[in-house]
């Protein structure tokens, strides 16, 4: 069993990147995240393992030095929140036209603008369907615990290499800021460089080597034809991302006629809220989406075609994933949304009324 | 005997006729640049340096949007191409990350002094380990010669159709002084490269800046005041010559930092 420890996610988010075997993390600070940059520079990692911790001059820099960084083939991350990740959005598309694997993690606050510091939920479409210019999808990993918030780092990390794709964790404010007991992992050594060349010396810019093609990283193509198949190439990825990398959990789903939809920190609150149901008698299950993208589309439609009686989406914002919940579902049953916004959160009790009301009786 | 170019090439190119070469280190690609842009001239002796100096295996360059945005194929090395303005950023984290390479940003006016002027300061304000040239054509080459921060005044432009107007458009801006006064910065020059004379300069200048970086000393940056005969919508002589008459006037050439301390009074 691995160290025990009580935590902020935030902070259990920090001690993963080290434990990870990072090479560089490069940050600006913003609440309700700053901890993860707190705890780096009081960790002093670049004693610990050699990682490099940098306050950058703003999230602009940060996702630039994230560029550079990857491009080097090496283990680089951010992590920001809302205000914070839009501004990061040019270097974000960049890095996905590039084909550069790195982490990126946003403590969702409310918006839109400067919005407030209490959680959100409301960067769900900026994170699954674009939030950049052009064609490219990001990796989106939803945590839902403390627990997720270090175990979905070093996860992330593998799928950003083995896909060459920015990986991004999707968390708020209430993952981010509650504490809970996490069981740490054991520490990933860094690569050495030897290691990097090998592993990445292909494609990153490590400096020629006598004998090999020398490496360019760019997203640039002015050759229409090329710059077509380059799309399409990456679409072919992201197709395989599709068929697997689709991640979900199911709870109290075998007998269930009604389905709660929720990730992340509603998915906590609707938990509840299923024990509050079931007590009175209502078959209600949670579908938690742990990838926002690739979506679990095939998911729900075998609830679907198992005669599902009704979904009701919850969501810290104002209805963004109830979007792929009806792609899935069609007209073939009845899909509804509940949910808070601007850092209202919703009870249990709140989502039991709705589901009766909106669902069951509606 | 017919003298075809064949022929020509068989009886003038012997090794012993050869008075120079082209370095290895610039791709045999035909350059994107305007017949007597200064970009070409500047991407040569820094090449040649870095062929000189035995780096071929241990450079990193990064290539930024502008003109110069297909650097990279150019320039025999590995690279990396960035956004617009934030080669910096690229450099600052590529340089800590392998602090054995030798990393160099190559940026325009536009992309260093305006949209990228931040990463700029940033970067030279933390003293990062890196070489920065600075190709100062006074414009935006690339969009179709806009007004840029150095555009000097009364200079016309695309956006300063009646030359730039300074109560209106502001003042040109001289990133270089203002980077030297910057205690992150170690080497710190104006070159030129309109002629044979300044060519040898700028060079030389360039291969400081590179040393400095190799012993570790902090940020080098070198800007090199060119030209953009497209832009400014003049024959090469001509914005050669416009150059040295007024250019040089607002921006005067030569060391400005040399082992960290200010040589020059900064006006
Ligand atoms: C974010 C962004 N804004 C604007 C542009 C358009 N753009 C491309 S190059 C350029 C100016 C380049 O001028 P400079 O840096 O002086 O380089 P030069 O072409 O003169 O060498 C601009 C505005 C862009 N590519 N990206
Ligand atoms: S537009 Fe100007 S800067 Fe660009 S290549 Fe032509 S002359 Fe050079
Ligand atoms: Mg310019």
């Amino acid at each position: 069993m691995g160290e025990l420890r009580l935590m902020k996610g935030n902070e259990a988010f920090a001690e993963a990147v080290i434990r990870a075997g990072a090479d560089g993390y490069f940050g600006y600070p913003i609440t309700p995240q700053s901890e993860v940059i707190e705890y780096l520079m009081a960790e002093k990692p670049y004693e610990r393992t050699g990682m490099v911790v940098l306050q950058a001059e703003s999230e602009l820099a940060a996702i630039n030095m994230l560029y550079g960084g990857a491009g080097t083939g090496k283990k680089v991350v951010t992590s920001s929140s809302s205000p914070g990740i839009s501004l990061m959005m040019e270097g974000i598309s960049y890095m996905a036209g590039a084909e550069l694997p790195c982490v990126l993690m946003n403590v969702q606050r409310g918006g839109p603008g400067l919005g407030t510091i209490q959680p959100s939920q409301s960067d769900y479409f900026q994170a699954t369907k674009g939030g950049g210019h052009g064609d490219y999808r990001l990796l989106v990993l939803a945590p839902a615990s403390v627990q997720e918030m270090s175990d979905f780092v070093p996860l992330a990390f593998d799928l950003a290499f083995k896909y060459r794709n920015p990986v991004m964790i999707l968390s708020d404010g209430v993952i981010g800021q509650m504490m809970e007991k996490v069981e740490l992992f054991d520490s990933i050594p860094r690569w050495t460089d030897e290691e990097v060349i090998e592993k990445n010396g292909d494609w990153a810019t490590v400096g020629k080597r006598p004998g090999k093609e020398r490496n360019i990283i760019t997203s640039l193509d002015l050759d229409p034809y090329s710059m077509e198949k380059h799309n399409h190439d990456l679409f072919a990825k992201y197709q395989k991302m599709e068929e697997e990398e689709v991640r979900w959990e199911e709870i109290n789903t075998e007998d269930a006629e009604y389905f709660i939809v929720a990730y992340g920190s509603a998915s906590r609150i609707s938990q509840k809220a299923i024990e509050l149901a079931r007590a009175e008698g209502i078959k209600v299950g949670l579908i938690r989406p742990i990838t926002l993208y690739p979506y679990p589309y095939k998911v729900l439609q075998e609830k679907v075609e198992k005669g599902a009686k009704g979904f009701l989406t919850v969501e810290l914002n104002m209805g963004q994933m109830i979007e792929d919940v009806k792609l899935a579902v069609k007209d073939n049953s009845k899909v509804e949304f509940f949910g808070h916004v601007g850092g209202v959160i919703p009870t249990p009790e709140e989502v039991v009324e709705a589901l009766k009301t909106k669902i069951i009786g509606g | 005997m017919e003298l075809t170019a064949d022929k020509i090439k068989e009886l003038v190119v012997k090794p012993e006729n050869k008075v120079y070469t082209k370095t290895p280190l610039l791709t045999d690609k035909t350059l994107s640049y305007c017949p007597g842009c200064g970009h070409g001239v500047a991407h040569r002796i820094l090449m040649e340096l870095v062929e000189e100096m035995g780096l071929e295996n241990d450079t990193i360059g990064i290539a930024p949007v502008g003109c110069s945005v297909l650097a990279y194929e150019f320039m025999n090395v590995d690279m990396q191409e960035a956004a617009h303005g934030r080669a910096p950023a690229l450099a600052t984290a590529i340089k800590r990350l392998w602090p054995n390479k030798f990393v160099f940003s190559y940026q325009g006016d536009g992309d260093l002094a305006a949209i990228g002027g931040n990463e700029t300061l940033h970067t030279c304000n933390r003293g990062e380990n890196i070489t920065i040239i600075f190709i100062n054509n006074g414009i935006y080459g690339m969009t179709g010669g806009q007004m840029a921060p150095t555009t000097i005044p009364g200079m016309r432009t695309s956006t300063s159709p009646y030359g730039r107007d300074v109560q209106m458009m502001g003042y040109p801006l001289k990133m270089t002084e203002i980077v030297a006064m910057l205690p992150g910065t170690y080497y710190v020059s104006r070159q030129a490269v309109y002629s044979a004379k300044h060519v040898r300069k700028a060079k030389k200048a360039i291969k400081k800046a590179i040393e400095a970086q190799l012993e570790g000393k902090g940020t080098s940056f070198v800007e090199i005041v060119s030209n953009c005969n497209s832009g400014w919508k003049m024959t090469p002589v001509k914005a050669n010559q416009w150059l040295e008459e007024n250019m040089l006037d607002y921006y005067h050439l030569g060391d400005i930092k040399v082992d960290g301390k200010l040589v020059k009074e900064i006006v």
